[in-house]
Formats: structure tokens, sequence, C-alpha cells
């Protein structure tokens, strides 16, 4: 076995002997110097996860939180040198971690916080103004084949509870004791700009949305919407005041 | 049609430009500070970023930089490469890399004599090597792939260790010598790291430094350490990046300019990181002793 096979393994496994070879030269335990690596490694990378989750390390406390962190360590430690998206599937484990489990709602605030993470750091993309986008709309011959494509930082999530309410609580946009955490939301994440905004869209919304980041063209993508509670209009404005709309195109492949 | 005259660059705007670092103290760029650094242009001789953290598409991060890199020096400074890895270079970082320099064209990019990855798990940290033949070859292999794929010398970071190896037949400092002169790279001599290690392992610092070939450094890092103990009771630093720089790191940093000269010197701060202008403040301290330093002899 490899020296450094031999010492990977020691170090994300306390439970075994540390790396045979290794002095010092006081003549006193390795094994003391040896805890600073496995320290070092454990604890930047629950820190490295505290960074992207601080909401969800609020909502449980920060004992719970870092124990809780140190297990997913253990069971998925990082791929990539880029740690910017370590623990994208952090959530997921959350989800089906036990003890967490009187907490329900704290799997898709952690969603809700990379997903801000991913909007973050998307890639720079020009958007259309409000005026090319009227003048794509105006065609109304056109408009059930256009095919509406966003900036990539434009991420949706659908909750079965208050995710967004709770993510703001603790941001002190929202007062917590106005938060039903059991009420459904839908959220849209963007980062148009520099700044990531969070926002709260209704259940058609966010269905007509969703559609159209799944590449369905406006006709399509409206046809399918639950037109009793479902504003195009409205739905429409919304991305253009964001400036979320990078491009609107035809299936004949007509650029506006 | 009027001519157009070309704005004058503002303040620093000149050595941005410039081919090496300037012999100034710069500091570690860190996202909290972006703003103020564009609003107040600090006077400043660099900036330096570590390489990961902006191997992302686009965002505040590539934003910033942008502007904050139109009118300092910049320093690349990769965690990541895993350099004294058995592991190969992992040649996708390395495209990453590559395109990152493109981007921000850096007056220096620097990496660490140290592994940090085995097989495609990252462990985050700058892990020790043994000081042998077998490790000389490796290294060396590696930091001629690297040089060749960027096109560009790069400059090699001496580490801070906590254990050593019974493998060892060299040196630190010779084993650090025989790199640098058969790949041709530049020394990062972190003042920290010699302290630390020197203390951990119970080796003269000032004579660490006069050991190290002078002419090869090419940047100087400075940062605080955390003090604990070891299994005997006698001191374990650890380097921290967490805390101001020790008095007796920088007694050593100021015996090491009367040896080498003024160097670049960056100021590093990774965690429990303060307002900028403590940064600033310390960047001040090495900003006098370099002035203080004036000639340099055989630099490379």
């Amino acid at each position: 076995m490899s020296t450094q096979h031999e010492f990977f393994d020691a170090l994300l496994d306390p439970a075994r002997p540390i790396p045979a070879g290794l002095t010092t030269w006081n003549g006193s335990d390795p094994a003391v110097r040896f805890a600073v690596y496995r320290n070092n490694v454990i604890v930047s990378l629950i820190d490295a996860l505290a960074d992207s989750y601080p909401v969800a390390q609020e909502l449980v406390g920060e004992e719970f939180f870092r124990a809780m962190a140190r297990l997913y360590v253990d069971a998925e430690p990082p791929r990539s040198r880029v740690l910017a998206f370590y623990g994208t599937s952090f959530p997921d484990f959350i989800e089906h971690f036990p003890p967490a489990a009187s907490v329900p709602y704290l799997s898709d605030v952690a969603r809700l916080e990379m997903l801000r993470v991913r909007a973050y750091h998307a890639a720079e993309c020009a958007t259309l103004p409000a005026d090319a986008i009227a003048q794509s709309l105006a065609d109304v011959d056109q408009l059930p084949t256009s095919v509406i494509r966003f900036h990539p930082s434009v991420r949706l999530l659908r909750s079965q509870y208050a995710a967004a309410s709770l993510w703001a609580a603790h941001q002190g946009i929202e007062d917590i004791a106005t938060v039903d955490p059991e009420v459904a939301e839908n959220v849209l994440v963007m980062r148009p700009h520099v700044d990531v905004e969070v926002i709260r869209v209704s259940a058609s919304t966010a269905d007509f949305i969703a559609r159209l980041l799944d590449g369905a063209t406006l006709g399509t993508a409206v046809e399918q919407a639950n037109l009793a509670d479902f504003d195009l209009r409205n739905t429409l404005s919304l991305l253009v005041q964001k400036q979320l709309i990078s491009s609107i195109t035809t299936s004949r492949g007509k650029q506006p | 049609m009027p001519t157009v005259i070309s704005s004058a660059l503002p303040g620093n705007g000149a050595s941005a430009s410039a081919p090496n670092l300037p012999a100034r103290a710069g500091v570690g760029l860190k996202p909290e500070h972006f703003r103020q650094i564009i609003d107040t242009q600090p006077n400043l001789g660099f900036f330096e970023i570590h390489a990961e953290n902006y191997m992302v598409d686009g965002g505040p991060f590539h934003h910033y930089l942008t502007r904050i890199r139109e009118n300092y020096p910049l320093s690349i400074h990769g965690v990541g490469l895993s350099i004294g890895g058995e592991t190969a270079i992992d040649v996708t970082h390395l495209n990453k890399l590559a395109a990152l320099i493109d981007r921000y064209e850096p007056q220096s990019f620097s990496e660490h004599l140290a592994w940090s990855s085995h097989g495609d798990v990252f462990l985050n940290d700058l892990l020790p090597l043994p000081y042998d033949a077998q490790t000389l070859q490796r290294v060396c292999d590696h930091i001629d792939q690297v040089q060749t794929h960027l096109k560009r010398r790069m400059l090699l970071e001496n580490p801070a260790t906590y254990v050593e190896f019974a493998a060892s037949t060299m040196a630190e400092t010779d084993f650090i010598n025989e790199v640098l002169h058969r790949t041709g790279c530049g020394l990062l001599l972190d003042v920290n790291n010699v302290y630390v290690s020197c203390i951990n392992h119970h080796r003269n610092p000032y004579g660490a430094i006069d050991a190290l070939a002078h002419q090869s450094v090419g940047e100087i890092h400075l940062a605080g350490f955390a003090q604990e103990q070891d299994g005997a009771g006698d001191t374990l630093l650890i380097d921290s990046h967490g805390s101001p720089v020790a008095q007796a790191v920088w007694q050593l940093y100021d015996y090491a300019l009367n040896r080498i000269g003024p160097v670049a010197t960056l100021i590093e701060r990774d965690n429990d990181i303060p307002s900028f202008d403590v940064l600033f403040e310390e960047a001040g301290q090495a900003e006098k002793l370099l002035q203080s330093h004036t000639v340099r002899e055989n630099a490379a």
C-alpha cells in the first residue's frame, strides 16, 4: 500500500491506526500530531457546509448541525477541488437523516440555500430589455411557438413547506412569529445582476415557469396552465421586470 | 470625428499591467472586502486570490475581481493542485487553472509543496511529504507538467508541517532547493511556515532562511498561527491563518529581508477574517519593513 493511501485512510477514519513511519523530534506520540491533520480535514469541510447552509445551521443549532455535517462528510467527501458547490447532496442527506425528522422543512430550506449558491456563481448572460420582449410578444401568430430562455441563474424550488419565509425570517426580512412552516411555497431564485434575489410565486406561476425552464413553447406552457388561478400577464411582467429573459425564439428560429 | 482621448488610469493603474509583483505589501482578497476595496482604492501593492474560489462560471466573484484587477497587480495562489500527490495531476483542474490565468493575467501563480487529493477525493488540507528521492522525482515531474501546461514559471510554497517521516533522506531546505534547481520554478517563501515547521521539528528558523535559495524567492507570505501542545507537552504550532502575524514571525521576516532584499509580501488571513482596515494596517507594517530594505541582490 502506498504511503499516501495509508495516510488517506487514517485521515478519514479515526478508528484506524495512524500511518507507519511518522516521527517526532522529541519522541512524543505522533498520533497527537497526526490528529491535527484529521481535525483540519474534517473541520474545514464541516465549515464549508456551514458557509453554504447558514440558515439550516440556525434552524437546528450549531452543535446538531456540525454533528450531522460530520456524518455527511464521512459519507460524501468532496470529489472536486472547487468547494463552492460542495454539499449539493446535503439536503437529500438531511431529508433522510432520522434525527432531523422533527424539523421536516430543514431539507427544503437547505435546498433553497444551495439554489442561492448556484445562482450566486451562475454564468453571466445578457437579458432582453422590456421593449425587445414587448416587440417579440407583439407578433401574436408567433406566440404559441415561441421559446423563452432564462438567465442561467434562474432556479425554482417547489416546497411543501414555507421554505422561503423561513429563510427570510432568518435574514431578518420577515418576522418568524408570522411564519407557518406548513404552508407550501414556490420559490424563484435569480441573480439577474450582482445580487441574488428570492421571491415567492404562486403554484400556477411556478408550474408555468417550470415548463418554460424545461424548454416548452409558450403555447404549450399556457395550454397546460390551470387557467382558474393563472395570470399570464402578471407572470410575464414579473419576468420582464426582474430581467430574467435572455432570449425569445420561435420554432422557426426567428430571433427577436 | 473628434479625437478620442483614452482616459488616464487611476491610482495604481500603471502597476496593474507590470510584468512582476512589485516589492510591496499585498493582502489576500476576501469577498467581505470587495466593495470597500473598489470604493476606497487602498494603496496596496497587489491582491492575492485562491484559484479554486474563482473556478465558478460568473457572479460577484468575477464581477468584483475584474474591477479590482483593473487597478492592482494580482497573484493567483492555488490550493488544490496536489503537486506532491501520488495521484496524477488532474488535467481538468489544470485546464480550469489555465483558463483563470488567461482571463486575469496575474503577475504570479503559486502552489504548495504538499498533497491534498487522493484518488478522486479532495481533502482540503495541505498534507506533508517525505523528503526522499522518489518524492523529489514525482514533485519535479508534476511541476514540469504544470509549468509546461500553463506556459509560465510557477512559485512553490514551503509547507507548514506537524509530523516528519522516517523515510526522509534530505533536509526540507535541501529538498526544496533541489526542486527549484531541477524545475526552474521560484520559491514562495512562507515565513510563517518556516517558523511553524522549525518550532514543530526543533530546527533553527534563521538557519532555514539562510539555507533556502534566496535568488529564487518571488514572493513572501506572512500569517498568524495557533499554539497547541504535542504528546510530550512541547509547543506545537498550527498554521491557522486566523490571527495577526506573530512578533517572532515579524522578526524572522525582517531577517529574511536582510538576507534576500525586498520581495512582494502577502498578509494572509483565511479564518476569523477581520475588517479590511485591520489587514490593511498589517500590510502597512510589512510595507514599512520592505521600505527599510531597499537593495535586492542576485534576484533571478
